[in-house]
């Protein structure tokens, strides 16, 4: 099992990805370069979070443009499981390979602090490990988290069941209360049609050691290597 | 012949123009004239502060770093570099662009040094809120922050904000940056080997920010000036990837030397950059990236464009280095030569329009400028305690100071701020002060930074110790060591023998204090001139310190953890309001003296502190600061949203005023919580270490209660504290 970082210039989590796959899951990991065009060996694809191109003109629009965006898209068509984590997300989005687009935080605001997110499906690659309607803590870290799409693509979203992660309370509601940045129907993280390729605003890779106060990103990467062994 | 208007235009006096015909035996031309100006500055020259600058301490329990942009200290195989510096023009003009080139430039000074920026903190002062343009100022500064560090992927993990009238007018911007290395990647901001090739890497130069140091940052505001020319305009993407070039280029070994091309531009670099080299530098300045047409090799020389480094690289290694910044697509040029003349000789379009022995640029006169005690001092320092009523409600004045922009909850700011990105936040920020650890190892870094002015204003010498001893209270708190100290030295016109004597005896303060705790002062930076057309600014010696943590899992915060805990109190209460908050924000005085300082007993304090958080016996600690011993307390109630804890304090010392022991400011005090178990050797350790020693009560319910006898001077339920406290006022 081996995990592929990309990196793009203004990525800044890619590091704290690459740590946390290799220091405390003991798994491969390498960076794949952003000019790169082709991917080779690697199981997972993580696109981390930052501010690729500075986030100019608009969250993740120019890096979908980076020549290892091809491999990707071909990389995922043919079943290879991607995730992408915050600014990943927004590239995810911004490249077509999930629905919808993502607005400024409803406050205007960047907004960095923990907040729960309530699983909506576990029964996915990135999941599979965690109980129904299982509360993760873990932080986020944007200025543009606010999930919108139009009725139909959330009919759509409904109906297939692409809605992994929605915020919630402690205590697993999920009203406005809860909602950090405006978020359509609290939605903090989809999945495709297909089921390979995640789109996330919290950040896992920041929540997997006690010391900093959570180890629920844990239960994604698990998920993930847990899923990867069988199907190998 | 270069007409006086000229030499003033660029901030020089007619003195120190016939010191530059002395230097050069001739008459300068225009560009070494500009280049003279920015050099010869009080940003870049330290010409009226270098005097004092020399007495402070560089010894300190670590090995220190001292002598180039950012110094620091050695803890085992790592060098810890660290620097405050300020960009209060730039910011009170512009508050966005200001903040965030301040977050840039400190930035560059630490990642030129060969190590990865790991932390950011700013120290922020501004005027009062009820005004407009101080709130656009707030709000400005906070955004420029955070669009800056975010991007950068470095965390903000800490720092201060006060409010007071003495900003209004000229608001503070103080931005502090950790990098850590191997210590054996640490470079030098040098130029030297003949042949050397000097590499011009980033941005590209254009008509922003001239006379940034000269200009804007060695003058006071004058009323209905534009200065808006001289403020820069930040681009935190080119930053980053300036960042990930540089350590990899440093990671080749052919790098000799980096400096951030900051205050002074290419001057500054070369100058300094050869003169630390003893070397010479032969520029070209037609190879200059630039992105204005038709630049003046004055313009260039003197232009404060962000996001650019100057390299000296090893001959024949150009190509290598060129080809790693290139695949972060940036620029960079081969620029100049290092000579072996000791000289600066710049050309531009195959003429010579600059040559100057570097040492001529480098070593500014150095003024000895005259100070005396301001007499209003006299009068402010007298208080008459018996002619300020004591409080009636007591639960009012502490809603009251709770909920001041000054000491209420800053979560709004710092929620905009990436303060976990690099995963090495053990502490958040909203605790004495915040901790990363250092991958890798078993330890970690305490920072904070602190200065309360109003304490410097009306005892500038006491006041700056204090800011020493809280800064350190504050490390001690979080589980940590004190190690190392950065100033970033506040003050009004240098010229007015007043201001002087305030910074001279800032200066003075921070030495003994710094003496006293063995404490090194490894990097720093003195901002003069921040007046008003009305008035100076009080003394603002910001402290930025850095503290040793040898166990990360040992380290500690201020909120209380469990039901039933004992509270203990580390210190006492005099009979003293001078300068305090609730003298301000409930007697509208601004009067008195700072609050006393034993040193000794401050450092019986934390060492009693540090102790028993080492021996994992304490559950909680929190230094006494404005708002004194019940803002403090309340404090620990409400800091963890998640999980208050109430308090109960029956045993508190009511022999003096009862608005002295609730709201005075003595020092030297911390409030700890721990189990009932731990209490003996707490004790111990107190007694031992000459520490007093009390308890004063425990957590338990929702509401923090203090009893004076039975009497129940706060009764005030946790809700209605921490709504006046998170409730921002902004």
């Amino acid at each position: 099992m081996r995990f592929g970082i990309v990196v793009f210039p203004g990525s800044n989590c890619d590091q704290d990805c690459f740590y946390a796959v290799k220091d405390i899951l003991n798994k491969e990991v390498k960076y794949l370069w952003h000019k790169e065009k082709y991917i080779s060996d690697c199981d997972c694809i993580v696109l981390p979070g930052g501010f690729s191109y500075g986030d100019y003109l608009r969250a993740g629009a120019i890096a979908k443009f980076s020549p290892i965006m091809d491999s990707i898209r071909k990389f995922a068509q043919k079943g290879g499981v991607v995730i992408g984590i915050c600014n990943g997300f927004q590239i995810l989005l911004e490249s077509g390979l999930l629905p919808g687009a993502m607005l400024r935080n409803d406050n205007m605001h960047f907004i960095c602090k923990y907040v729960y997110t309530r699983i909506e499906d576990n029964d996915t690659i990135f999941t599979n490990l965690c109980k129904k309607k299982q509360v993760l803590k873990m932080p986020i870290a944007h200025n543009e988290g606010n999930y919108y799409i139009d009725n139909k693509g959330y009919e759509k979203l409904v109906a297939n069941k692409q809605i992994v992660f929605r915020y919630c309370s402690k205590e697993g509601f999920t009203d406005d209360k809860c909602n950090p940045n405006g978020t359509l129907d609290n939605i903090a993280g989809i999945i495709n049609k297909q089921g390979n390729v995640l789109g996330m605003m919290p950040h896992p890779e920041r929540s997997v050691e006690p010391l900093l106060g959570s180890t629920d990103g844990l239960f994604i990467f698990n998920s993930i290597i847990k899923w990867a062994r069988k199907k190998i | 012949m270069i007409k006086p208007k000229v030499y003033h235009t660029l901030g020089l006096n007619d003195r120190e123009y016939s010191n530059i015909i002395d230097v050069l035996g001739r008459e300068p031309s225009i560009t070494e004239l500009a280049m003279f100006s920015v050099e010869w500055s009080e940003h870049c020259g330290y010409t009226c502060s270098r005097k004092w600058l020399k007495i402070l301490p560089k010894k300190g329990k670590y090995k220190s770093l001292i002598g180039e942009d950012a110094g620091g200290i050695i803890v085992g195989d790592l060098a810890i570099i660290f620097k405050m510096e300020s960009h209060n023009h730039p910011s009170q003009i512009e508050p966005k662009q200001g903040a965030a080139t301040g977050v840039g430039g400190i930035i560059r000074d630490i990642f030129t040094a060969g190590t990865r920026p790991i932390a950011l903190l700013n120290s922020l002062r501004f005027g009062e809120l009820s005004k407009s343009y101080n709130r656009y100022l707030l709000k400005g500064v906070v955004d420029g922050i955070q669009f800056y560090g975010n991007c950068l992927g470095v965390p903000t993990i800490g720092g201060d904000i006060y409010f007071d009238k003495t900003y209004n007018g000229n608001c503070l911007v103080n931005a502090m940056s950790i990098g850590v290395s191997k210590r054996d990647m640490l470079t030098k901001a040098q130029a030297a080997g003949i042949g050397n090739a000097i590499i011009y890497a980033g941005a590209s130069t254009g008509r922003d920010g001239i006379g940034g140091c000269s200009i804007l940052a060695s003058k006071e505001f004058k009323e209905n000036e534009e200065k808006r020319p001289a403020v820069q305009i930040g681009d935190p993407f080119t930053e980053k990837c300036l960042i990930e070039a540089t350590l990899e280029a440093l990671a080749t070994g052919y790098i000799v030397g980096i400096k951030d091309m900051g205050a002074a531009g290419l001057t500054c670099c070369t100058s300094e950059m050869a003169y630390a080299g003893r070397s010479g530098i032969e520029l070209d300045l037609t190879s200059v990236p630039r992105k204005d047409e038709g630049m003046e090799a004055w313009e260039l020389m003197m232009s404060e464009s962000q996001e650019r480094i100057l390299l000296c690289v090893k001959k024949g290694k150009e190509k290598k280095i060129q080809d790693i910044f290139l695949k972060w697509d940036l620029q960079a040029a081969v620029i100049g030569r290092v000579t072996g003349d000791k000289k600066l000789r710049i050309s531009d379009n195959g003429k010579v329009v600059a040559e100057i022995e570097a040492s001529a640029l480098t070593n500014a006169p150095v003024y000895d400028m005259p100070h005396k005690k301001p007499e209003y001092l006299y009068s402010l320092n007298k208080l008459h305690l018996k002619e300020i009523p004591l409080p009636k409600d007591c639960n009012n004045v502490l809603l009251k100071l709770l909920s001041t922009p000054s000491i209420c909850s800053k979560q709004w700011v710092y929620e905009q701020y990436d303060h976990m990105v690099q995963t090495n936040t053990v502490t958040l920020p909203g605790s004495d002060s915040a901790v990363v650890r250092l991958k890798g190892t078993n330890k970690a870094i305490a920072a904070t930074t602190d200065c309360n002015s109003r304490y410097c204003y009306l005892n500038p010498y006491r006041g700056a110790q204090i800011a020493v001893a809280e800064a350190a209270r504050n490390i001690v708190c979080s589980g940590a060591e004190p190690a190392a100290v950065t100033d970033c030295l506040n003050f009004g016109n240098p010229k007015n023998p007043d201001r002087f004597w305030e910074f001279k005896n800032c200066v003075e303060g921070i030495k003994d204090a710094c003496k006293f705790f063995k404490l090194p002062v490894v990097s720093g930076n003195v901002s003069f001139y921040n007046e008003s057309p009305h008035e100076a600014i009080y003394p603002t010696p910001t402290i930025g310190m850095i503290g040793v943590a040898k166990d990360v899992k040992k380290v500690c915060t201020q909120a209380f953890k469990k039901e039933k805990d004992v509270i203990i109190f580390l210190g006492g209460s005099d009979n003293e309001l001078g300068a305090s908050e609730y003298l301000k924000e409930i007697h509208n005085l601004v009067k008195g003296d700072a609050p006393k300082l034993d040193l000794r007993l401050e450092k019986a304090v934390q060492n009693t502190t540090y102790q028993a958080i080492r021996k994992g016996l304490v559950n909680s600690a929190h230094d006494c600061s404005e708002g004194g011993l019940t803002v403090c307390l309340a404090e620990c109630c409400i800091s963890n949203k998640e999980n208050m804890i109430g308090a109960v304090i029956d045993n508190l010392n009511f022999n003096i005023r009862k608005d002295s022991v609730l709201f005075g400011e003595s020092q030297s005090r911390i409030i700890l919580s721990c189990e009932k178990k731990a209490v003996k050797e707490i004790r111990d350790i107190a007694r031992k270490l000459h520490s007093p020693f009390r308890i004063i009560g425990r957590t338990t319910g929702e509401k923090l209660i203090i009893l004076d006898g039975k009497n129940e001077i706060i009764n005030l339920t946790l809700e209605e504290l921490s709504r006046e406290w998170l409730n921002r006022r902004f």
